[in-house]
């Protein structure tokens, strides 16, 4: 199962993205006792009744009358637009974010101004923002009555900007602690070898930070596709032109249409688990090279 | 290195994209002084949503947080096969999108499902209720107290459990006099982070809901259905309400943040 | 000249660092730096390299003035106390670097590489990753790395500091012949006077960010400018009010002239060198003599034996 990464909430620094919730070193003791069965029995009822049995209640839903009909509930016109926007509009939202999340993360790092503990706290700001909340402050800025007289309101530069508000602090906070912990004698070494700043940037520095820039790429991604609150209030919802994947499987479970709701669901759980399971092998093959 | 332009890129990207959006807001709210914004927050519509968020958030906090402890010590300390799927699987709610959240919870705990029919009969009713928004919010919210806790309970070691037993305590007296002492900051921490997202909560709540003004309406919802009607100055309190929290919360999570 | 430094001072915040030091080092020679930690000789080196800028002075690097150079533009080798592998490169890829920026020609670049491999015995390690390697075999990469380009001086950082003692006498070893093969200036820094005397043509003792003495290994031991520099290179004991070395105190079993009488205390033989600790008036004074001088005396706690500095040895007014 790929190792799923997204961030916990505000504050934190995502946990570096190859370790997931799983244990480290066995405990000492191996024998597995009654209380360790007891209690993977409680978690496990806990864990199903709360996640797991709704989530295969929904690809069972989705896929359950055969392939056919799961790919016909997908193409529908309206859910295919929306799949299709949300995919390229995260993909859109997952570069910008590798550039600016690495441009922040650096300003963050290697810079010192007045204030920069403020911006370091703020980077935190869209996970703790309920998602509402930030459609309603972006709608506000750049809706109908912008002060800075830039209506962004049912566009898809409206919808890329909302989500670009909540993946912010993805990118950011993974390449934040590897750039903390960058060997600086690496970029030293270059330099005395001749190279100049830009070069040491691009050949010692930045492939570095590559693993860090892609799991938080990752992550930034599997955000984006997922989202609703923030782009249901400035996107207008347009079938076609602004509507998200999520607000199209609201529109079918409010008409009643349970099954697509639940292809569109389960279409949208597969892209997240590959793009999870694809970040998991690159970091493994990373990690192997050390 | 082209020190001041890279400053300049990335003050002005979160100037735009973060400050000012949120700055307007709060401007707009409190322009006409702190009146509008407490008589909006007054009326009996709003309370009911601040209350019926309250009580799903500490419903699902607290179930989280029994969890999170448990099955952090579970992960931590004890071995059993699976482990790394029960791992694994604790993440999962992570990577689903709150709709998805909803709709998996009606097509369960719905009226006519199986579970939820069941329930139904017997008169309790799940969704379009509050015991659906709880366990919509315990779904979303589920890895992040256990998450907070493990790697702290890693870093702790077992030595000084060990050496309790030595010493004649039993296991729940190590566990309340050891182990909680051992992961208080990380397990406030987590709770924060679980509080904030539970009171945040917006898309898989608009799902299972039925948004149901007075009854199921949390605050966020009351944002959404306000602003709809046209109602921009309760919208905006209430928004700007929600955001004071979130910076709370921050601020919170900065003193509470396990160092690393 | 291959190095000039003038007048360099150098503080970090309101701490000096530096203080007006001057030194020339010789084209083609092998220098340490020694010193104790903090007393500046890494800062020396870095300003040296130009990856520190002197608050004052210059740095002349082969006649040319270097003081506001970049550190690309000295060709300057320099090596790291912890390697500074490009870590995400191979053995091979980071000896190319530097001709990489340079942009030769592959061919070329593939034939100094294979030269330098060779040079420093990792040929069979070329498509390995740094962090594959020992702790031995990445300084040694890291010092192909930096001869790759020819610089005009080679610069190293403590380079034996992170590594096990035994690897550490046998890289100085190799250290030394590579300078005789290789002929580059080389200055590398130390806080160990052993490794410095063992490997160095010349050695500049520095401490508190003050040139205390610069000589031959022979002249700073045998003839140290200060109590200092006595103390620092080689064992010292207090004789009379005057610092003299252990080893060239004469022990004797009647009163000599200049003599002073002294009261055994313990005895410790060390394999070839026996070691007498005694007091001299209140004072511990200890003495190196051979064993087969030893065995001319009697040495039991409290007897009287006579020291006195042998007549050849250098002996400082103590500070």
């Amino acid at each position: 199962m790929a190792a799923i990464q997204a961030p916990a909430g505000p504050g934190t620094t995502v946990p570096g993205p190859a370790e997931p919730v799983s244990p480290p070193a066995p405990a000492r003791r191996s024998r597995p006792r009654l209380g360790t069965g007891l209690g993977v029995g409680l978690a496990v009822t806990y864990l199903s009744l709360s996640v797991l049995i709704p989530l295969a209640a929904v690809v069972w839903r989705g896929t359950g009358a055969g392939p056919a009909e799961f790919w016909r509930a997908v193409t529908t016109p309206d859910s295919w637009a929306a799949l299709k926007l949300t995919v390229l509009g995260s993909v859109v939202v997952a570069v910008v974010n590798v550039v600016m999340g690495t441009v922040i993360a650096w300003v963050l790092v290697r810079d010192d101004f007045p204030g920069k503990g403020i911006v370091n706290t703020l980077i935190d700001l869209p996970f703790a923002l309920p998602t509402i909340v930030a459609g309603l402050v972006l709608l506000a800025l750049y809706g109908a009555s912008s002060p800075l007289h830039l209506n962004l309101a049912y566009t898809q530069v409206g919808v890329i900007v909302a989500l670009l508000f909540v993946t912010l602090p993805f990118v950011v906070r993974t390449v934040q602690p590897v750039l903390q912990e960058l060997d600086r004698d690496m970029e030293e070494a270059a330099y005395c070898l001749g190279a100049s700043p830009w070069l040491t940037f691009r050949r010692i520095i930045l492939p570095n930070l590559l693993p860090a820039m892609l799991s938080g790429a990752g992550l930034a991604f599997t955000r984006s596709i997922a989202e609703f609150g923030s782009t249901v209030l400035i996107s207008g919802n347009i079938p076609f032109r602004t509507q998200v994947a999520a607000v199209n499987i609201v529109g079918r479970i409010e008409s009643d249409q349970m099954t697509s709701a639940a292809a569109v669901s389960t279409a949208l759980l597969v892209v997240a688990f590959v793009v999870l399971a694809a970040l998991d092998l690159v970091q493994r093959w990373g990690a192997r090279r050390g | 290195m082209a020190r001041y332009p890279l400053r300049a890129v990335a003050l002005l990207y979160l100037l735009f994209l973060l400050v000012l959006p949120v700055g307007l807001i709060a401007w707009r709210t409190f322009e006409h002084g702190l009146g509008p914004f407490v008589t909006a927050l007054r009326s009996p519509s709003a309370v009911h949503a601040f209350e019926v968020t309250l009580s799903v958030a500490v419903w699902a906090v607290v179930a989280n947080t029994v969890f999170g402890v448990g099955a952090a010590i579970l992960l931590v300390r004890h071995e059993f096969p699976g482990k790394r799927i029960l791992g694994a699987l604790v993440d999962l709610p992570l990577a689903v999108s709150p709709v998805v959240v909803g709709l998996a919870l009606i097509l369960i705990y719905g009226r006519f499902a199986p579970v939820g029919g069941w329930l139904e009969r017997h008169g309790v009713q799940i969704i379009f209720s509050l015991p659906g928004m709880v366990l919509a919010t315990v779904f979303v919210s589920l890895p992040l107290v256990v998450r907070a806790v493990v790697p702290v309970l890693e870093e702790l070691g077992q030595e000084q459990e060990q050496a309790a037993h030595t010493l004649g305590a039993s296991r729940w007296q190590t566990f309340r006099r050891i182990t909680i002492p051992g992961i208080k900051s990380a397990l406030g921490y987590g709770v924060v982070l679980c509080l904030a997202r539970a009171l945040g909560e917006y898309g898989a709540l608009a799902v299972v809901s039925g948004r149901l003004v007075g009854q199921t309406q949390t605050l966020t919802l009351f944002v959404e259905e306000r602003f709809q009607n046209f109602d921009q100055p309760a919208a905006f309190a209430a928004a700007t309400a929600l955001a004071l929290i979130a910076v709370l919360t921050l601020l919170l999570t900065r003193f509470l943040r396990p160092k690393d | 000249m291959a190095i000039e430094v003038h007048g360099v001072n150098k503080s970090f915040g309101t701490t000096p660092v530096l203080r007006e030091v001057s030194v020339d080092i010789a084209s083609g020679s092998l220098t340490a730096l020694l010193g104790p930690s903090g007393g500046g000789k890494s800062t020396l080196l870095r300003v040296i390299a130009g990856l520190e800028q002197p608050d004052t002075g210059t740095v002349v690097i082969s006649g040319v003035d270097a003081t506001r150079l970049s550190p690309q533009r000295r060709n300057v080798g320099f090596v790291f106390q912890h390697y500074a592998a490009f870590k995400h490169m191979t053995v091979y890829g980071n000896v190319a670097f530097g001709l990489e920026v340079r942009k030769r020609p592959k061919a070329e670049v593939r034939k100094r590489v294979a030269e330098l491999l060779e040079l420093v015995h990792l040929e069979q390690l070329a498509d390995r990753y740094p962090a594959q390697l020992s702790g031995g075999q990445r300084q040694r990469m890291a010092l192909a790395r930096a001869l790759a380009v020819e610089p005009q001086v080679l610069l190293l950082d403590e380079p034996f500091g992170a590594l096990d003692a035994q690897v550490r006498k046998e890289l100085r070893t190799w250290l030394r012949r590579l300078h005789d093969e290789v002929h580059v200036t080389t200055v590398f820094v130390t806080h160990d006077q052993e490794e410095a005397m063992d490997v160095a043509d010349e050695i500049v003792v520095l401490a508190g960010g003050v040139v205390e003495q610069v000589g031959s290994p022979h002249e700073v031991y045998d003839n140290p400018a200060n109590p200092f520099v006595m103390s620092f290179l080689g064992p010292v004991t207090r004789l009379d009010g005057h610092l003299v070395r252990p080893h060239d105190i004469e022990v004797s079993a009647t009163e000599q002239p200049g003599s002073r009488a002294a009261t055994v205390v313990r005895v410790v033989r060390l394999g070839f060198e026996v070691r007498i600790e005694t007091r001299v008036d209140g004072e511990d004074v200890w003495a190196q003599v051979t064993r087969g001088s030893a065995e001319h005396l009697t040495l039991d706690p409290g007897d009287t034996v006579y020291l006195r500095p042998v007549s050849h040895a250098r002996t400082l007014a103590a500070a």
